[in-house]
């Protein structure tokens, strides 16, 4: 299937290489950052308030510094003094950290002081000691909160209104008119690992391991916090457990790093699950409000998607929900507007796809509901209203396989035959079936990336950048592009990642690591190959002498002349010869301004769903997903059908499952384990399947890559929700969809 | 955690010496007990370690067609058990359809029964909670309570006991054993836990010290093998605990119900056995009208403790469907889904 369309010969680029961390991982010898246990290592607990807004008006320190194992307790009064107010943000994509500061109470699960102990049982029972006693405030932690205010900008700079035609002109020429209002949830981050350093200080100089997706911006901010060098910041990160947009740095881990200090020992503070509910980010809630207006023939005629969302009272992010109904559907006549409020919680920030779930979700029900208004067949719909160009910008698509991915999902479906109607399939069980269809879309973003690249004597290269595999497989396909770029067999290449002392690879977010990463790694092992083409190519005695012209070409470990591949020779002896123990390139990667200047840039896909409801208990089983995207050039498709899996079964996880109860008379979650913040079991996802689409972009970057690390989260949602209305003919726009809201 | 003193008793009449010392808890696979004392909800000052006791873990088949199961049986043994899971189809089902399978090999029938309740504010030592810290009051009232307890709570305490495998077991008129201080006694598990009235700390009817040694289900509760379902509500498709549950077992003879029997979970801080509804049922045949009669029986004094009304008809749902499976047939083998609504009836698929 795909794996052979896109395997080439000569190249590790498109090949399905199985991970390389795969067997480290599976025989646990994988070293994660709380497995390291530096000799003289201390165990430092966290105590987090109960209380959502106040402030700490006592804590019983001496109860806690006398059990045993005990070294210290560090609150505001012993906490180090910082170079930089923690409140101050140093660096891109950074959120206020709560580091002791004060007495202050934000939100529930703030830090309020670390016990340093011999063991993490000690520190665990002396936190519990400090019984703190609080000043509470009344709390304000839902949407329904009083007030509120008008963004002028959401998520990391999006505006927060975006008028495009004339909305009410549209509705009011419409044939068909739907007005609905959509809630998602409360989620909170629940990476496998959870937030965690090991800290140890040698004189001013800070070792740490400590799972990032940022090295680069992680050691900038640490170091200006830490008011120490940079180059005295090293940190190991070679695996993170899932960071999905909550791992750069986070609040616990300065303070472990500052308890190392305090103690002068090492330290080693990991947060526990429950403590994940408040100081390292999440999707805050939203409730969104779509008006559609369509022609008669089913062509869209308005589109006006609103969003309330929440932040916090302290700190802003916005989850920029309407984003998507900036490019999905042709119409002439487009607005998103926002509006916020803040609450007593920690701050939101980003959760993978952060805006494109959640207002993904919304759009694709919305525009499920119009097609039915239409009397239209879902999947014609929205080829009825396809994007030809991006519709608020006006701007080509640097490429769009959208029509393909609709086409190839819906065969390998089995969408044709599709009843019009709801409630009109039955298993054989009968339990009643529906089908559904989402529109997935995720932009191709690129962030800045630098590499290094070595040819040896010894006929092996050496590729290094920062990067960051969080589990997506990131540690194998840029060694995939790092071989290729290099000319050498995947074997031959040792690739260094994961260490902050590593050229900065920028962040693994938004998609975009591969693409940057990638593109750096890229342009390194090219100037690497055109620094030896160079030596060869003016040595008499190479027979690649007085090639430069007609060009070479790099591959297996040998330059060969374009125009005659009979003629080259080994990189070991085009070295050997020139007395060289080595060359070296560097390269780097951003994005091309012009290029995003003329293009818009943008993953597509398109997810279908069957769901089975059991008619009499509500129960909801989504028995089976296909997924078909495009995102460009697929490096490895291997680990891309598992990062579109993994979107698909959260996209599962955001329609059905996932939802924090936080008590709204406290601002305590009353769910954080998972147990009782469920996500999606094995028996959830019987069926899964992704088709990897075709997708040539000249545009988007060197490479062609798009991105595939959040877009499948996008569409699945929506394509279930719309597979529940199918099945039952009731329409649910409240998600998670409660059981009791089919259940009667 | 607390610190605490942890004692290995080589016999029951230690373990029970042990066990009677007040702040004393019983450990056994400490699947649940163990969560509980890491956040704070239990800490007791000494854990009297059940896992190397002799003699409790066996299943013993007895003469008259009892069933005797040793405390320290782990979940997974006895629903693999075969003679078990044939004599006693809707138990294994129950237990099968708990928790996961790492959890289920851990677990212990003892411990099953004394699994404390998941009411959030029980586990949030920050809040209001009767049951944890009597007179304290209850922070669920007034809180997302929509899977709080439809049948005998009180104003209380609105918690649920959260059990599967003890819902067929009341059902199925199950005996516990007890060694205590003061000898040995044996407690019908419907009388075993206790409903919350004014003192829902006391949570079943253990005095301090006794230590639960085996169940027992009698030969006559293996009559109803050929008739006997569990089935259960959840809010996703494995590793959940129940919306609500029901435990049906049936006697037919020509047609009739000649004995039913039927308990609900989910629905109150006891697994609920309906007596009503058995009534009901008696001398009827085997049909959707009769169902839902005894369903609406055994809801009779169903009533909300909160935004929990719709689990009163769910609970009434889910009793008719374990009924209907009931009657159809005990399945010649468990569903690879057991008691979920997804298992497939028809039979052919397995998941």
């Amino acid at each position: 299937m795909s794996e052979t369309r896109q395997m080439r010969h000569g190249s590790s680029i498109g090949q399905p290489v199985t991970r390389r961390d795969g067997l480290l991982k599976v025989t646990g010898q994988a070293r994660f950052a709380a497995d390291n246990h530096p000799a003289g290592l201390l165990h430092a607990v966290l105590a987090v308030s109960r209380i959502a807004r106040g402030r700490v008006a006592a804590l019983d320190l001496p109860a806690a510094r006398a059990h045993p194992g005990v070294v210290e307790v560090m609150v505001t009064a012993n906490r180090l003094a910082l170079a930089l107010h923690p409140d101050d943000k140093s660096v891109p994509f950074s959120f206020k950290l709560d580091l002791l500061q004060d007495d202050r109470v934000r939100y529930a699960g703030q830090p309020i002081a670390v016990v340093i102990a011999a063991t993490l049982e000690a520190a665990t029972e002396a936190a519990a000691l400090l019984a703190p006693r609080y000043e509470a405030g009344p709390v304000e932690v839902t949407l329904d909160a009083p007030g509120g205010y008008v963004p002028e900008s959401v998520g990391v700079g999006d505006p927060g209104e975006m008028r495009h035609g004339d909305v009410e002109a549209g509705l009011r020429a419409a044939a068909r008119r739907i007005e609905a209002t959509y809630e998602t949830p409360l989620q909170f981050h629940n990476a496998m690992e959870p937030h965690g350093v090991v800290a140890a200080w040698e004189g001013d100089a800070l070792s740490l391991d400590m799972p990032t997706q940022g090295l680069a911006l992680t050691r900038m901010r640490l170091a200006a916090l830490l008011g120490i060098r940079a180059e005295d910041i090293h940190i190991r990160s070679p695996f993170i457990g899932g960071g999905f947009g909550s791992k750069l740095l986070s609040g616990p881990q300065v303070l472990g790093i500052l308890a190392a200090r305090l103690v002068g020992r090492p330290v080693k503070l990991v947060l526990t699950r429950a403590q994940m509910y408040g100081p390292v980010t999440h999707r805050s809630p939203t409730r969104q409000t779509l008006r559609l207006g369509a022609a008669r023939d089913g062509a869209l005629t308005a589109i006006h998607h609103h969003v309330r969302t929440a932040t916090s009272r302290h700190d802003d992010f916005l989850e920029p929900s309407a984003g998507v109904s900036h490019t999905l559907y042709a119409a002439p006549a487009i607005a998103t507007t926002n509006e916020a409020v803040r609450l007593d919680t920690g701050t939101p920030g980003f959760m993978r796809a952060p805006g494109e779930a959640s207002g993904s979700i919304a759009l694709e029900s919305a525009i499920d509901e119009m097609a039915h208004a239409c009397g239209m067949d879902p999947l014609e719909f929205r080829l009825r209203n396809y994007a030809e160009v991006e519709p608020v910008s006006g701007k080509p698509f640097s490429s769009k396989a959208l029509r393909e991915c609709y086409a190839e999902g819906a065969a390998r479906f089995g969408w044709a035959g599709r009843p019009l109607a709801p409630r009109q399939m039955r298993d054989e069980d009968g339990l009643l079936v529906g089908w559904g269809v989402g529109t997935a879309t995720f932009p191709a973003i690129m962030f800045q990336a630098e590499a290094r690249a070595v040819l040896r004597r010894d006929g092996t290269g050496l590729v290094e950048s920062g990067t960051h595999d969080m589990g997506q497989g990131a540690w194998t396909a840029f060694a995939q592009i790092g071989a290729d770029s290099l000319g050498l067999d995947l074997d031959r290449l040792e690739f260094r990642a994961g260490h902050s002392d590593l050229p900065n690879a920028g962040i693994a977010g938004g998609s975009g690591h591969t693409a940057t990463a990638g593109g750096a790694i890229h342009a390194a092992g090219a100037q690497a190959i055109a620094r030896l083409t160079e030596i060869a190519v003016a040595d008499p005695r190479s027979p690649l002498f007085g090639a430069g012209n007609v060009g070479v070409v790099a591959r297996g470990g040998r330059l060969l002349r374009r125009d005659d591949e009979s003629r080259g020779e080994a990189y070991a002896d085009i070295l050997a010869r020139a007395g060289l123990d080595s060359v070296e390139g560097r390269g780097s990667a951003a994005a091309d301004p012009a290029a995003a200047e003329r293009y818009a840039m943008h993953a597509h896909g398109a997810v279908f769903a069957e769901v089975k409801v059991d008619p009499e208990l509500g129960q909801i089983r989504a028995t089976r997903l296909v997924g078909a995207f495009a995102a460009g050039r697929i490096i490895n498709p291997r680990l891309v059908r598992s990062q579109y899996y993994g979107g698909m079964i959260w996209g599962l996880s955001f329609a059905l499952h996932e939802r924090a109860a936080m008590d709204p008379r406290t601002g305590r979650v009353m769910n954080a384990d998972l147990a009782e913040y469920h996500v999606p079991v094995n028996a959830d996802v019987p069926s899964v399947e992704a088709i990897l689409v075709e997708e040539q972009d000249p545009h988007v970057n060197a490479l062609g890559i798009k991105g595939v690390g959040e877009i499948g989260i996008t569409g699945t949602a929506g394509a279930i929700a719309n597979a529940i209305w199918h099945a039952t003919g009731t329409r649910i726009r409240r998600f998670p969809v409660a059981i009791e809201e089919l259940g009667r | 955690m607390n610190r605490f003193e942890y004692v290995r008793p080589r016999s029951v009449a230690e373990a029970v010496a042990a066990g009677a010392v007040p702040g004393s808890a019983y450990l056994a696979a400490g699947t649940n007990l163990l969560d509980l004392m890491k956040i704070g909800v239990a800490r007791p000052g000494r854990l009297v370690d059940l896992n190397h006791l002799p003699g409790l873990d066996g299943i013993e088949h007895q003469a008259d067609g009892a069933v005797r199961i040793g405390a320290q049986v782990r979940n997974a043994d006895l629903a693999h058990d075969p003679g078990f899971r044939r004599r006693f189809p809707a138990v294994a089902e129950a237990l099968l359809s708990g928790a996961s399978a790492q959890l289920r090999n851990a677990a212990t029938v003892g411990g099953n029964l004394l699994q404390r309740t998941r009411c959030a504010w029980f586990q949030d030592t920050a809040s209001a909670c009767n049951r944890r810290d009597p007179g304290s009051g209850c922070d669920a009232r007034g809180g997302e309570n929509r899977l709080h307890a439809v049948l005998g709570w009180s104003e209380h305490c609105i918690a649920t006991h959260p059990s599967d495998f003890c819902v067929p077991l009341a059902a199925l008129d199950a005996v516990v054993e007890v060694e205590g201080p003061t000898g040995r006694r044996e407690i019908a598990l419907r009388d075993f836990h206790l409903l919350p009235g004014t003192t829902p700390e006391r949570e079943s009817v253990l005095a301090p010290g006794e230590l639960v040694v085996a169940l027992r289900l009698p030969a006559e509760a293996a009559g109803f093998a050929a008739h006997a379902r569990y089935a259960k509500l959840r809010e996703r498709t494995s590793y959940a605990f129940a919306v609500v549950s029901a435990a049906a077992a049936l006697r037919i003879v020509d047609g009739r119900i000649v004995a039913a029997r039927l308990a609900l979970g989910g629905v109150a801080a006891k697994p609920w056995r309906a007596e009503e509804a058995e009534a009901a049922l008696a001398g009827a045949a085997p049909e959707a009208a009769a169902f839902r009669r005894a369903a609406e029986a055994a809801l009779a004094a169903a009533r909300p403790s909160g935004d929990n009304a719709f689990k009163i008809e769910l609970a009434r749902r889910i009793a008719v469907r374990a009924l209907t499976l009931a009657a159809a047939g005990t399945p010649e083998r468990l569903p690879a889904l057991p008691a979920s609504p997804f298992a497939p009836l028809s039979g052919g698929r397995h998941v």
